[in-house]
């Protein structure tokens, strides 16, 4: 662990700014006032934070339908994100992405994508413009256990191992592909799949902010150096359902309070920087009150913000047509 | 100016905008040819041979040979489209569209709408489709009405060589993804082409004859096959526009609406298979915005709602053919009122 104080209270704000963007839009998503489906990352987010960390602006990721704990770590603006996930014309996509859309190119957020497995191919695109383009940038494919058995997922590891692209495979693995256990629908283990491509992977904890902010660290730089893909298997959790409205009725009924209580990433993570006496408690409690305070701007300027127009209904289809 | 093939034709524009561009990149299956094998480099240039010659002049860094896996390489095309490169993708044969269709449909059309408007994709898939190769039911078909449907994709079907220069071009030029068809049976024509880059619009449709009685739309292949018919129909005293729209998306019904009007009959030649294709969507948009002007019914002259038949004897009575567009023809002159004085 080499990070700077300044950069321990950047993730703690990062992964702090997803928990509470989180459990908000679950909170208001139960109003009724947040059309659509939505998915949340709350419990997931050292793995988007520690791996974000290790990335510059010029760096892509791909994202998952789960996706909002990838913009934020990735420095898409708060604001912007909830006032999408409102529909808004001032959302990030003007309102015509949604929740399972949310992107911002310039700083190298290729997108949430409503399709599991969508990402890793793109994912690999970036990474070829980076390598063809010879501008030192990475890209990270991230992916749950559902994608880890499309077959995009599968062509876009082999592609990238025959092309040797500078792409780092995050495979989050919460447990569920909607429903389903992926202890029972992934045959065989990730880290094997991986090793058959000829690319590196390492099984992480991905409560652990820490573990997975090193492993990304090694990854990421192999890839810049021209060592080709590499592979994290991380095993996490979610702690709401597959999408908002589901009612778990697949999990233990004690299951996400055990995690929430043991297993916890912010609770982990302020532990060990207090323990370690790296950041006081009084420095983690004042993000805590100004990522409440940046949520709740969010919140209230998405509410208050203006739909689309008609007249918008028919733009950004084509550059030109 | 000389005489070149369909198939030196594209290979020219493509070269041409490669040496513009750096940017431009052409990926596919044995796009070059001889990847990590002991023989010669470049040994086929695509599969029909259209690519050849690409990777000796801008080398392997930009003439990428991939596996046998499009949802891989097609999404990885819409991945560097996204991010800064001009990407050429190869999709072989049309057919296998059904292995790679997210990644054209549910990615690349929608990142600009999706993204509120910020995103440029500019993708060219070039694809093989078509009849008429004894290539049985898997890559023969026309399947253009698909690629039509989705909001998003630009789609082009060049019926010459000196059209599929200037088109191809232009579509490497376009900042938006291009499905860009090439008919497998039209490589070996040979036309007029211009040595200097040209570029053709799209939504623009091109009259290829001018006549007076009947109108005629065709697309891709089908555009000689028209105006063959229209030559032999003149010899009969029935005079035909000819119209080759070019793109099926954008789609210049305006020049056909006018042509309509003009003439008051409408045969649309289409290769397609005959429910929700080209022929069907055409006929509908003149049937609602020319309906006056019709002096008989619309008369489609598509293949039957069968699979492509692999035997001869059965894909020739498959693919429309001349005698089908004049007894088309006959039957919308025969049919109706006369035209007003």
């Amino acid at each position: 662990m080499q990070l700077s104080r300044e950069d321990l209270l950047r993730a703690y704000r990062s992964m702090c700014t997803i928990r509470q963007f989180e459990e908000r839009v679950h909170a208001e998503f139960a109003t009724g006032d947040i059309p659509g489906f939505v998915h949340l990352y709350a419990g997931e987010e050292a793995s988007a934070v520690g791996v974000c960390m290790n990335l510059g602006a010029r760096d892509s990721i791909a994202s998952t339908h789960r996706g909002h704990g990838h913009c934020i770590a990735k420095g898409c603006d708060v604001a912007g994100m909830m006032a999408e996930i409102y529909g808004r014309k001032s959302g990030l996509c003007a309102g015509k992405g949604g929740s399972m859309h949310i992107a911002d190119l310039d700083l190298g957020m290729l997108g949430a994508n409503g399709i599991v497995g969508g990402g890793a191919p793109l994912a690999c695109g970036a990474a070829l413009t980076a390598k063809t383009l010879k501008t030192g940038a990475v890209a990270v494919a991230f992916g749950g256990d559902g994608a880890s058995n499309q077959g995009t997922t599968a062509e876009a590891m082999n592609l990238a191992s025959v092309w040797r692209l500078p792409v780092v495979f995050v495979l989050e693995d919460n447990g569920y592909a909607e429903s389903t256990a992926s202890a029972w629908s992934i045959g065989g283990d990730p880290l094997v799949r991986a090793e058959g491509f000829g690319i590196p992977g390492v099984r992480v904890d991905g409560h652990d902010f820490f573990a997975v902010h090193d492993a990304a660290r090694d990854a990421i730089a192999r890839a810049r150096d021209g060592g080709g893909p590499s592979f994290l298997h991380l095993k996490l959790a979610r702690y709401f359902g597959h999408f908002e409205g589901d009612g778990m009725t697949y999990r233990a009924a004690d299951e996400v309070a055990k995690l929430r209580a043991e297993r916890d990433c912010l609770t982990l993570f302020r532990r060990r920087v207090e323990e370690a006496r790296l950041l006081d408690p009084a420095a983690l409690d004042a993000v805590e009150a100004e990522v409440a305070a940046l949520i709740e701007d969010a919140t209230r300027g998405a509410k208050a913000a203006p739909m689309p127009a008609p007249a918008d209904l028919l733009t950004d289809v084509y550059v030109s047509y | 100016m000389a005489r070149k093939s369909f198939r030196q034709a594209v290979n020219e524009a493509i070269s041409q905008e490669m040496a513009r561009d750096p940017r431009v990149i052409v990926m596919g299956e044995d796009i070059a040819g001889g990847m990590g094998a002991p023989g010669e480099d470049d040994a086929w240039g695509g599969p029909l041979g259209v690519t050849k010659g690409l990777m000796p002049q801008f080398g392997r860094e930009r003439v990428l040979d991939t596996p046998i896996t499009e949802s891989g390489f097609i999404g990885a095309a819409a991945g560097a489209a996204l991010t800064g490169l001009r990407p050429i993708a190869d999709l072989m044969f049309v057919d296998f569209m059904g292995v790679c269709f997210d990644q054209i449909f549910n990615q690349a059309a929608k990142f600009k709408y999706m993204f509120g408007g910020k995103a440029r994709t500019p993708l060219v898939i070039r694809t093989m489709y078509g009849a008429g190769f004894r290539a049985a039911s898997q890559h023969s078909q026309c399947l253009y009405p698909l690629f039509t449907h989705v909001p998003g994709l630009k789609v082009v079907i060049p019926s010459s060589p000196y059209e599929a220069k200037g088109l191809m071009i232009a579509a490497i030029r376009d900042d938006d993804p291009v499905i860009f068809f090439e008919h497998k049976m039209l490589y070996d024509v040979e036309d007029e082409v211009p040595d200097e880059p040209y570029t053709l619009p799209f939504g623009e449709a091109n009259l290829t004859r001018e006549g007076e009685d009947l109108t005629i739309v065709a697309l891709g292949r089908m555009v000689t096959l028209a105006n063959e018919a229209a030559d032999r129909l003149g010899g009969q005293g029935i005079s035909c526009t000819v119209i080759d729209p070019r793109t099926t998306s954008p789609l210049d019904i305006e020049t056909i609406l006018e042509e309509v009007r003009a003439t008051g009959r409408l045969v649309v030649v289409d290769e397609a298979s005959p429910r929700c294709n080209m022929a069907t969507d055409i006929s509908a948009q003149v049937a609602e915005r020319a309906f006056e002007a019709l002096r008989a019914p619309i008369r489609m002259v598509s293949p039957p709602h069968t699979p492509v038949p692999f035997s001869p004897a059965l894909e020739d009575l498959y693919v429309p053919d001349v005698e089908k567009i004049i007894q088309a023809a006959r039957t919308a002159m025969a049919a109706g009122g006369r035209k007003a004085a």
